[in-house]
């Protein structure tokens, strides 16, 4: 039963730690310098990634989607098909998976690194709240930069996929986008891609609890840095599933 | 006995434990403003944590932790912030912030807990530069600084904003015996010029013989010691005479 009451223990602090996020979010004074420092690190660094991924991801995707509709004659909706995937669920999941790898390690590994070389101490005896410095603009940079970088991968992905049906079927630009928003609603673009707020929120408060809470010197370096891309990817998924079905009860036409 | 008004610093019967190990057990002492203290101890006896408890960034188990007639045991974050405000603290390590420059990491406090304009943030910042032999390396990273020029610009973080009271943990550990000397005449000078109260914890002596008004020495969680460096060194305690003389 230990296991079971570490992972309890491990929940409520976790939640608090979150808790507190939110809580100093709204209290000034405003971190802005470093809120638009993080959001450079969280955003423009991980943009070549987000795109690359995104576009190689939507090449390949056609390229599978291709051969099995071929058999049924109905290559004329791989735009639709690509489109609906990746603005619903592909381009959401993927970007929150990928940053949880490129920005959560970072946080997690960052923080640590402060903690053991007592730069967080050194901040706190400068009379600056460490919390607010610190995490509060890790947070909010992942929230906010998510849904950004999720649209790039969308569009890289349709991209990709265009460039990759253009090759094998000489389709027009326009006759693809054509068919590519025939079949997408606004709520298939809107709440999915609103969604990653939450995954931002996940990714930059989990990766900051391990890194802020850490007290195991340079070991905690490395440690904080794999729990922070692990646990944070796996509530990813988890998330994931619990708003899809906020989305359906709350866009019923989504769901159909 | 100095008089309350007088007191920088002052503990009164303070314990800390860290699971079932003891580190200060019933440790009272205090010290003037414009005078300097040095702790002394073998290592793990509780020392880098007095200075610790005095910053309030750990709490003890007991007792009281006076800092210029403030108690700050069980005193709130903004009360902590403005005694904070009054207090100076040089990491063992230095502890600057690896993503700033070293003009940033002196900058930062200044924008933040002054209402210095840019020029006179940027004029402070270059003078205690210059004052600690840094003048001309504000664009450099901690990376690029050699140990010494760490301490030195650890100092010079710690100075910046003028404290009361100044906390410095091994000062001139890992440095050789002229960079540790010209760390102790920075230290030396902030106690004649501006009148500081200096606590510092130290292994060299002889820095301790040079800058110390008072010396504490600490055993096993005990204070075994405390007075001039000459009344220590006449301390019938073993631990406290030796570590002064020999």
């Amino acid at each position: 039963m230990g296991w079971l009451n570490r992972s309890f223990e491990f929940v409520g602090e976790v939640g608090i730690f979150s808790l507190r996020v939110l809580v100093d979010w709204l209290k000034p004074p405003f971190e802005f310098d470093q809120f638009f420092r993080q959001l450079a690190e969280v955003g423009n660094r991980s943009l070549a990634l987000i795109v690359v991924s995104g576009f190689a991801l939507g090449a390949v995707m056609t390229l599978h989607t291709r051969s099995t509709l071929v058999t049924f004659g109905a290559t004329a909706m791989i735009p639709a098909v690509q489109a609906v995937s990746f603005f619903v669920e592909i381009g959401p999941l993927v970007a929150g998976l990928l940053l949880a790898g490129r920005v959560g390690s970072g946080i997690g590994a960052v923080l640590a690194n402060m903690r053991a070389s007592e730069q967080i101490d050194a901040i706190e005896s400068l009379s600056i709240d460490s919390f607010k410095f610190l995490v509060v603009p890790r947070v909010l940079a992942c929230v906010i930069a998510l849904p950004f970088l999720t649209l790039f991968m969308d569009f890289a992905g349709l991209l990709g996929g265009f460039l990759s049906e253009e090759l094998s079927s000489h389709i027009a630009p326009s006759l693809y986008l054509n068919r590519a928003f025939d079949y997408l609603q606004w709520s298939n673009f809107i709440a999915p891609t609103l969604k990653t707020t939450v995954f931002g929120f996940i990714i930059g408060s989990v990766s900051s609890y391990f890194g802020y809470t850490t007290d195991k010197g340079a070991q905690g370096v490395g440690e904080a840095a794999t729990n922070s891309v692990v646990v944070s990817s796996l509530l990813i998924i988890v998330a994931d599933v619990l708003l899809i079905k906020c989305i359906f009860f709350l866009f019923p036409e989504t769901a159909v | 006995m100095i008089a309350n008004n007088s007191i920088a610093v002052e503990f009164k019967r303070v314990m800390k434990s860290f699971g079932a190990k003891r580190v200060l057990s019933d440790v009272s002492f205090q010290i003037g403003h414009g005078q300097a203290l040095c702790l002394l101890g073998r290592s793990g006896t509780g020392k880098s944590v007095t200075l610790k408890l005095i910053m309030a960034l750990m709490r003890p188990d007991s007792g009281e932790v006076w800092v210029d007639q403030d108690n700050v045991v069980g005193m709130g974050e903004h009360g902590l912030s403005l005694v904070r405000r009054k207090l100076g603290y040089l990491f063992q390590d230095a502890a600057l912030f690896d993503s700033l420059t070293l003009y940033e990491n002196l900058a930062l406090p200044l924008g933040r807990l002054t209402k210095k304009s840019k020029d006179e943030i940027d004029y402070v910042t270059r003078r205690v530069l210059t004052s600690v032999g840094l003048g001309a390396d504000g664009a450099k990273y901690p990376s690029a600084l050699s140990g010494g020029m760490k301490k030195r610009a650890g100092l010079a973080r710690a100075l910046v904003l003028e404290p009361k009271i100044l906390l410095a943990d091994e000062p001139s550990s890992g440095l050789d015996r002229i960079t540790a000397s010209e760390i102790d005449e920075l230290l030396m000078r902030c106690k004649t010029e501006r009148g500081t109260a200096l606590i510092i914890v130290t292994h060299d002596v002889h820095g301790a013989r040079r800058v110390a008004d008072r010396v504490a020495v600490l055993d096993k969680g005990n204070l075994v010691a405390f007075g001039s460096v000459e009344e220590v060194s006449q301390s019938e305690n073993d631990v406290a005479r030796r570590l002064i003389t020999e």
